[in-house]
């Protein structure tokens, strides 16, 4: 029987520490959707989302009801639209199917606007790209992400170019919400196919017809378990105190995936260990490291810290869940952290130190506003570096990054919501427009020769 | 882990007269049996956990009543499936 200061432990872990679970995504995959005319395959499109996720969002209000925890999202990810709409060669129609499907399922978010194009891009990948400003302008709950480097195959540098310049069209096209578009689409290096957080989220073409994954949270419990077992103690007693709470808050995630895959009647994918900030106060990975003795987050120590902080996570939610997947890692999107927020406003957190960061945790430079004149192949090279580091070190890296039309240093961009706000950040002055402009590709590295 | 009926139930506030009474009616008007009870009240702070069967109950409708209570009473009445409970502190 489970005692008293346990129950009390979970409760307070729930009402005081923001603990939840940060997302149920539905993966289904659209091949069987392909179709050649583009009114057939918008209709099959949204009836296979509408039909296979119609007790998605219900279901994820029960269960958040019968055991107490707050679901923030559901949301639904779909096999890339690159491929599904190959046949039609609009996928803008795959587009305009997935938000009417996402607003009659009631999920905020649907993924998987998507072409992966690491090795090369087909035709249907190139039109993708280049429908981006106007699929992300028309639509509202879509969202994009476009894979320009694996560590397999290395980078593709002409992707790397039209992504700059689609994330310069994308600002422009909906300049009158300060480029909020661009928050809809991640640029990735080796993007992991069940990665149940949005904007990157898609089904991926290795994927089975349908499953359930499950995006866990708190960065809030991880920090007040610090502050109570851990202060003033060597980092040994720090990582086995994150290890033991990203267990427990795993097994949460673990509960929830399984019973939610038992009644959906659908299989059961992942668990995804990330902690995933809010903008709300006490939900901030950058306070967990400045809990381990940083004045502010981006100081000489951060690096450290985000390693120690993104391995013990991993290690504590490993053995909780059967299967672990995603991006499991530490986010530090800037926007959607008050931490981060904080100390990009103060100057404390350079885009240098950020990049530094994305060497050591999960994903990349996430939610970074820029200069609105920042030219297109600075964006390009921005990508390029990230996509770098994750070739090199074989892992996910990523750039969502919004150049916010008329605002320059010193501004600031409000999103809203879980998206929060962000600082502009500085970026470099000096160009890299010769070096953009080469295409190509960046062959792959020597570790990518395993076999 | 097997499926288990049981659901934990947590009163926390300030004491005042009739709260297990309360509780009580509600989880017998709604079905459910009281495995078990442990309830302090610390410096005027009502503290009260509750183990029940819930075999028989709806949940979503026990889970309406019970938080009607606790407005009523101006506390905090939670009650969560005990899988949750177990998933977090047994392996």
């Amino acid at each position: 029987m489970i005692n008293t200061s346990e129950i009390l432990q979970t409760v307070r872990m729930i009402t005081e520490e923001k603990l939840d679970i940060r997302t149920i995504t539905m993966g289904i995959s659209l091949y069987e959707c392909a179709h050649p005319d583009a009114k057939a395959l918008y209709q099959r499109v949204y009836d296979r989302i509408t039909k296979q996720a119609e007790h998605l969002v219900r279901t994820g209000e029960e269960l958040e009801r019968e055991f107490g925890i707050p679901i923030v999202n559901k949301r639904i990810s779909v096999t890339p639209a690159s491929l599904v709409a190959a046949a039609c060669g609009d996928p803008v129609v795959v587009a305009r199917a997935m938000d009417a499907a996402a607003k009659e399922t009631g999920v905020n978010y649907i993924g998987g606007y998507t072409a992966l194009v690491q090795k090369g891009m087909t035709a249907s990948d190139r039109a993708l790209i280049a429908s981006l400003p106007e699929a992300l302008s028309t639509t509202e709950r879509v969202c994009s992400s476009v894979n320009v480097a694996s560590t397999r195959a290395g980078i593709d540098m002409d992707a790397v170019r039209l992504c700059g310049q689609a994330i310069k069209d994308i600002a422009e096209a909906t300049r009158d919400q300060d480029a909020a578009g661009c928050m809809k689409l991640v640029v990735f290096a080796n993007a992991v196919e069940d990665n149940p957080f949005m904007a990157g989220a898609f089904h991926g073409p290795g994927e089975g017809d349908c499953c359930i994954n499950v995006g866990i949270s708190g960065p809030g419990v991880v920090k007040r378990a610090l502050e109570r077992e851990a202060q003033g103690q060597p980092f040994d007693v720090v990582a086995e105190t994150i290890k033991k709470t990203a267990f427990k808050i795993t097994r949460v995630g673990q509960l929830i995936a399984r019973e939610a895959s038992q009644r959906l009647g659908v299989p059961f994918g992942i668990v995804d260990l990330s902690l995933a900030p809010t903008p709300a106060m006490g939900d901030s990975v950058a306070h967990i490291l400045e809990e381990m003795g940083l004045e502010m987050c981006g100081c000489h120590g951060t690096t450290a810290a985000l390693a120690l902080l993104n391995d013990a996570v991993k290690k504590g939610g490993v053995m909780a869940s059967s299967h672990v997947g995603g991006l499991s890692g530490a986010f530090i999107p800037v926007s959607e952290d008050i931490g981060m927020i904080n100390a990009a406003a103060k100057g404390a957190l350079s885009l240098e130190k950020l990049e530094a960061m994305t060497c050591v945790c999960s994903v990349g430079l996430d939610m970074i506003a820029v200069p609105g004149d920042t030219p297109a192949s600075t964006i390009a090279a921005i990508i390029a570096d990230e996509a770098a580091i994750g070739m090199v070190n074989s892992k996910t890296t990523a750039v969502r990054i919004i150049p916010a039309p008329g605002k320059t240093v010193g501004d600031e961009v409000e999103f809203g919501g879980l998206f929060g706000r962000a600082p502009i950040m500085r970026v470099s002055p000096y160009s890299a427009e010769a070096f953009i402009a080469r295409g190509g590709r960046i062959p792959a590295p020597l570790q990518s020769l395993k076999n | 882990m097997e499926k288990k009926n049981t659901a934990v139930v947590t009163v926390v506030g300030k004491d005042t007269r009739g709260i297990i009474a309360r509780v009580s009616a509600a989880l017998s008007a709604h079905d459910a049996n009281i495995l078990d009870i442990s309830q302090t009240v610390l410096s005027g702070m009502f503290n009260m956990i509750m183990i029940v069967d819930i075999s028989l109950s709806r949940f979503a409708q026990l889970e309406e009543e019970l938080s009607a209570v606790g407005q009523e009473l101006g506390i905090q009445i939670r009650i969560q499936r005990s899988e949750i409970f177990d998933a977090m502190h047994r392996i």
